[in-house]
């Protein structure tokens, strides 16, 4: 493809305000040539999926650091999957604890950062993990 | 189904990967493009452009959030600018708009310039078409903060709005030369602030200035944030809509804007045709002469033209 | 430094230079060409009077408990009391929560600090479709009058000084904290302890507003206005600095734009035609204890300084006790790593440290499992002890300010009070404070601050032990404090309940008087009061001032 980008949402679900992490992953993968859309904090399940079909984006990166994880990661799943548009590659990061991790990625999030993570390995990661040709 | 048909029925996931496509490979859209060519044309496009920080954005969400009140159907292509370094840019105006994310009548595209000048992206007139084969009524081009002179949204809408603010100092002399004149309507917005009565005052000396018996340009106050003047921005918006549809101004510009399409869609294949025939190595044989003064550009030029000429001579078929 | 002095320095130092260290840099070369504090601000080899030839002992320090406040806020700092030690403690149910506070006082705890979930502080109720799998996840779920009279039991409220994070609905907090000491019996005037209410660095670094920042603004001066009146002991906003340097911001940046914030409160409440003197001796401050020992204690002692010369050449305040910046400090929980959590055991006593050294009059110390859930009861106490050794042994606590006259400490405090009043400048021209923040000035600020410090990490300038150096194999940490997930259920059916019970005439009466009271210009304090009185939610209470202030949005582009 002559002109393409990795596009990605990085979003806040639910009512959490940290988004110092989110917005560092947002700039980082900007300066990685990939296109960042931010939606701010607050952004709920519905408001998250509906962005990330209209934006056509490759990657939604999800970023909870408040504990409500197991609700809203899942749900944002569950949308997905009735939009079907589970050919959307989904990663997160925040403070998910280990136990969290391996439920998580049962339903389908592909890869969850913690804290202390390079940014340069979640670039890596995208890179290595979307097919930027499909159309 | 193919990908036009699913557009014009406005299933939201094909408009998304056909504006996609028209952003990364342009050559590939054509063919949907040019499907959806005959349902286009019902849209009104209104052109939001002013300096970074006006209340572009703002301004758009309020102005759509209103008219969804009367069953409009909407559409918003938002630009921002891509880093010329990496490639990659930070979308960020759809923040504002997050209110409208889930309403289905409502289609936000966030785009970089990706190296395009001008304020929009190259793909701008292309996703406009796109909006309006899916039957969106009104279509919202939101430019990069502009200095002046990223004037291109003229080429693309049916009448622009100039969104300005109190407090831009000797800004205001500056945008003068350029985008101040292609404002159809002024905006000033974030009239909550000091000031705002003086820059109409200025704005109204600067549009005398201009004179040449055109009709002066309304200039209405708003307050993005409160949703103030919204309604009264928009009455004047469907106004003058009426008015230029009357003068024949909306089929003048539609139709500069169509030959400049065409044009500009030649020199793409033009162009394109050119690698295709002359080949990447021959124009870098050529750079290296001119380079080492052992030739200069114009008959580097000159040279390669006749070549083009020749190979399409000798039928350069399916070459586009 | 007198003529003579200064010359015999400058000659022995460039005897120095010439026989001794060039010498020596010539065969051996630093570790680094350039070192910097934890703000990337460049440090010399070494300091010496000379860095100091401007210094005025009197004027820049003088003595403690009299102005500038350099040295500290009293005569006597920790030799008559020692600091505050409050640790930062809410989870679950008001129940669970208050369990937590019963062992905290226990083991010696000396004041209260309350966390909220963030349904509470963001004025929704536990039963609000945004508050779904929030409810008790990070703090305490307040929904009514109810949970905080099971929060607060067993708990004389005339004996311990209560913090409470609390910001966007502060006035409702304490609102409830007022009607459960009138039911305890105990007057409004002997209640001591803070609300956060510090609602524009919510907008920058912490992000729990809900109206807008105008009406915010009002109902922080109404407050000010209400317990100058009735609440005397009451700090009635902590302006805090801690957020903004847990978003990012350098140990500058923190002091300048905290003290910007303090500035907007100070000229909103004058503008108001509140009497300085009578509400500003109740302002108190929140900063962050970071890593760079020096630059902390410095940065204490800068803005004590400073917000002393701001008060009295800006504001012209008379009475000292407007001078005086007296502040609460945490340790700063973003320098807290998940890999191998126990080193941060020591990363703690370092910071602490510097809060102690630089006069706070009130501590948090983090726990070493900050990075990887809410703090566990075992790790509170080893948090709680860290400060109670630094307390009782380390012997720092016995006389005042005792790294005044370092070279470079002296050095360090002018040059951040520099940098902060530089900084001040240009919000000032920006229109100050609030206007900065609408132009996204602040936050974008703190932002490249924060992705500088991300990518010195990642370049290994800045080397984090145990994450880009030193790293080891390790189990992971056990014994992680879970919070019930039941809580939601059961603070519904609470809620329902009390729903039941409560006199329904009486609370919608309520809820419309404060609708008026809030359009008009009166304040609002005892209309909130009547409500949360007559059982009405927090949620309700604040829905009543959505419908006339309306919602502050996320809105600041990266
Ligand atoms: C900084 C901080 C704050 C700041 C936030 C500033 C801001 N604007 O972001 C302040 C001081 C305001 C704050 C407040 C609160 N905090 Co806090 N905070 C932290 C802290 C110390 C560091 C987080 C951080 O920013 N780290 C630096 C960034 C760069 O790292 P990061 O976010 O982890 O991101 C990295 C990875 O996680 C990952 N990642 C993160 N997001 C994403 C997204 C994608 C797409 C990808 C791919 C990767 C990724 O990549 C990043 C790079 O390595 C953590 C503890 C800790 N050490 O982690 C507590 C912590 C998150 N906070 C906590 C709490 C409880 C709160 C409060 C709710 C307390 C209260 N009751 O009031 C408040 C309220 C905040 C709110 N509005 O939601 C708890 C959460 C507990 C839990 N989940 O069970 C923690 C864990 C501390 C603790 N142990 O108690 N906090
Ligand atoms: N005081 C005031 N602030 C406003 C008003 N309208 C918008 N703003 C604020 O101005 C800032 C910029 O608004 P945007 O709508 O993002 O402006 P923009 O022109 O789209 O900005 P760019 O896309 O970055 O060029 C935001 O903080 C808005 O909240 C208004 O009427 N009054
Ligand atoms: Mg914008």
């Amino acid at each position: 493809m002559k002109n393409a980008r990795i596009r990605v949402l990085v979003a806040k679900p639910g009512l959490d305000g940290h988004d110092r992490g989110a917005k560092v992953i947002a700039r980082a993968l900007r300066d990685a040539g990939m296109e960042v859309i931010y939606t701010g904090l607050r952004q709920t399940p519905e408001q998250i999926v509906e962005t990330a079909i209209q934006e056509d984006v490759n990657v939604i990166g999800l970023s909870i650091l408040s504990g409500a994880h197991m609700y809203l990661f899942p749900k944002i799943m569950e949308l997905l999957a009735e939009k079907e548009a589970t050919d959307i590659l989904v990663i997160a990061g925040g403070i998910i604890p280990n136990e969290d991790i391996a439920e998580l990625k049962k339903v389908g999030i592909k890869e969850i950062f913690t804290p202390g993570t390079d940014t340069n390995k979640i670039v890596k990661f995208i890179k290595e993990n979307i097919e930027i040709t499909k159309t | 189904m193919d990908l036009g048909t699913r557009v014009r029925q406005g299933d939201t996931r094909a408009v998304a990967k056909l504006i996609t496509l028209v952003e990364n490979d342009f050559q590939h859209a054509q063919k949907a493009l040019k499907d959806l060519h005959q349902y286009c044309g019902k849209a009104i496009v209104i052109g939001i452009t002013g300096p970074p920080g006006s209340g572009k954005s703002t301004i758009t969400d309020r102005l759509t959030q209103h008219i969804r009140k009367i069953g409009k159907k909407v559409g918003i292509i938002a630009i921002d600018p891509s880093s010329p370094f990496t490639g990659g840019a930070i979308l960020g105006d759809r923040i504002r708009m997050q209110d409208l994310a889930t309403d289905q009548e409502v289609f936000i595209r966030s785009i970089g310039t990706r190296g395009h000048l001008g304020g929009l992206s190259r793909s701008t007139q292309a996703i406009v078409k796109i909006m309006d084969a899916m039957g969106k009524d009104i279509i919202f081009i939101e430019t990069v903060g502009v200095g002046q002179s990223e004037i291109e949204v003229i080429k693309v809408s049916d009448i622009i709005l100039l969104v300005t603010i109190p407090g831009m100092g000797d800004d205001i002399q500056a945008l003068k030369a350029g985008i101040m004149e292609i404002g159809d309507i002024f905006v000033v917005n974030k009239a909550d602030r000091d000031g705002a009565d003086k820059l109409i005052t200025e704005i109204e000396m600067m549009i005398h200035l201009n004179g040449e018996g055109k009709k002066n340009p309304p200039i209405i106050k708003t307050v993005g944030i409160e949703n103030i003047g919204i309604a009264q921005l928009w009455k004047e918006i469907e106004r003058l809509i009426v008015e230029l549809e009357e003068n024949g101004q909306i089929y003048q510009r539609r139709r500069n804007r169509v030959r400049k399409e065409i044009f500009d869609l030649f020199q793409e294949n033009w162009k394109d045709m050119f690698f295709q025939l002359i080949g990447e190595a021959n124009l870098e044989r050529e750079v290296e002469k001119v380079l080492k003064q052992e030739n200069d550009p114009y008959c580097a030029v000159e040279k390669l033209t006749e070549k083009f000429k020749k190979k399409i001579f000798q039928g350069g078929n399916n070459i586009v | 430094m007198n003529y003579q002095g200064k010359k015999r320095i400058e000659e022995v130092k460039k005897q120095w230079e010439s026989n001794l260290l060039n010498k020596v840099l010539k065969k051996f070369s630093e570790r680094k060409n350039t070192f910097v504090t934890g703000s990337n601000k460049e440090i010399n080899r070494l300091y010496d009077p000379l860095d100091l030839e401007s210094f005025d002992y009197v004027d820049d320090l003088g003595y403690p408990g009299e102005y500038p406040y350099t040295r500290g806020v009293q005569p006597t700092m920790y030799r008559g009391k020692l600091w505050t030690m409050r640790q930062y403690a809410g989870f679950g149910d008001a129940e669970e929560s208050n369990k937590r506070y019963q062992y905290l006082l226990q083991n010696g705890q000396t004041g209260l600090s309350i966390a909220f979930d963030l349904p509470t502080q963001i004025g929704y109720d536990s039963t609000h479709p945004m508050a779904h799998g929030e409810v008790g996840k990070v703090g305490v779920a307040i929904d009514t009058l109810e949970d905080m009279e099971i929060l607060f039991s067993g708990i004389p409220l005339d004996q311990v000084s209560t913090s409470m994070t609390i910001n966007a609905p502060a006035a409702v907090l304490l609102a409830m904290y007022i009607a459960i000491a009138e039911k305890q019996g105990i007057s409004k005037t002997e209640l001591n302890g803070t609300i956060q209410n510090d609602i524009l660095k919510e907008y920058v670094a912490r992000g729990t507003y809900i109206f807008p920042p105008l009406p915010s603004m009002r109902l922080i001066t109404d407050i000010f206005d209400y317990c100058s009146k009735e609440l005397p002991k009451w700090n009635t906003i902590s302006i805090s600095g801690y957020h903004i340097r847990e978003a990012g911001s350098t140990a500058i940046q923190e002091i300048a734009f905290t003290l910007a914030n303090g500035i907007a409160y100070v000229s909103a409440a004058t503008k108001k035609g509140l009497d300085i003197d009578i509400f500003a001796p109740r302002l108190s401050f929140f900063f962050n204890a970071h890593n760079d020992l020096f630059e902390e204690v410095a940065k204490f002692r800068a803005a004590r300084r400073l917000w002393a010369k701001i008060m009295k050449e800006r504001f012209r305040a008379k009475d000292p006790k407007s001078m005086m910046l007296r502040f609460h400090t945490q340790t700063a929980g973003c320098t807290l790593t998940a890999q191998q959590p126990d080193n941060n055991v020591v990363r703690v006593a370092i910071q602490a440290l510097a809060a102690v050294l630089g006069g706070t009059q009130s501590l948090h110390t983090n726990s070493r499992d900050e990075a990887l859930s809410l703090p566990s009861q075992k790790s509170v106490r080893i948090a709680l002890r860290t400060q109670q050794i630094i307390a009782y042994e380390s012997g720092v606590a016995e006389t005042v300010d005792p790294m005044a006259g370092s070279y470079y400490l002296e050095k360090l405090t002018t040059e951040i009070e520099q940098g902060a009043m530089d900084y001040i400048n240009q919000i000032d021209k920006l229109g100050g404070a609030p206007k900065a923040i609408e132009k996204g000035f602040i936050q974008k600020e703190i932002q490249n601050s924060a992705y500088k410090y991300q990518k010195d990490i990642e370049n290994k300038e800045r080397i984090i032990v145990g994450v880009n150096q030193f790293q080891s194999e390790e189990e992971p940490m056990k014994d992680l404090l879970k919070v019930n997930p039941e809580i939601e259920k059961r603070q519904a059916e609470k809620l329902n309940s009390i729903k039941k019970r409560r006199n329904e005439a009486e609370v919608q009466e309520n809820l419309s008087l404060l609708k008026k009271i809030a359009s008009s210009e009166q304040n609002v304090m005892p209309a909130i009061l009547s409500c949360v009185r007559s059982y009405a939610t927090l949620g309700e209470v604040c829905d009543q001032l959505r419908e006339v202030f309306g919602e502050y949005k996320d809105s600041i582009k990266i």
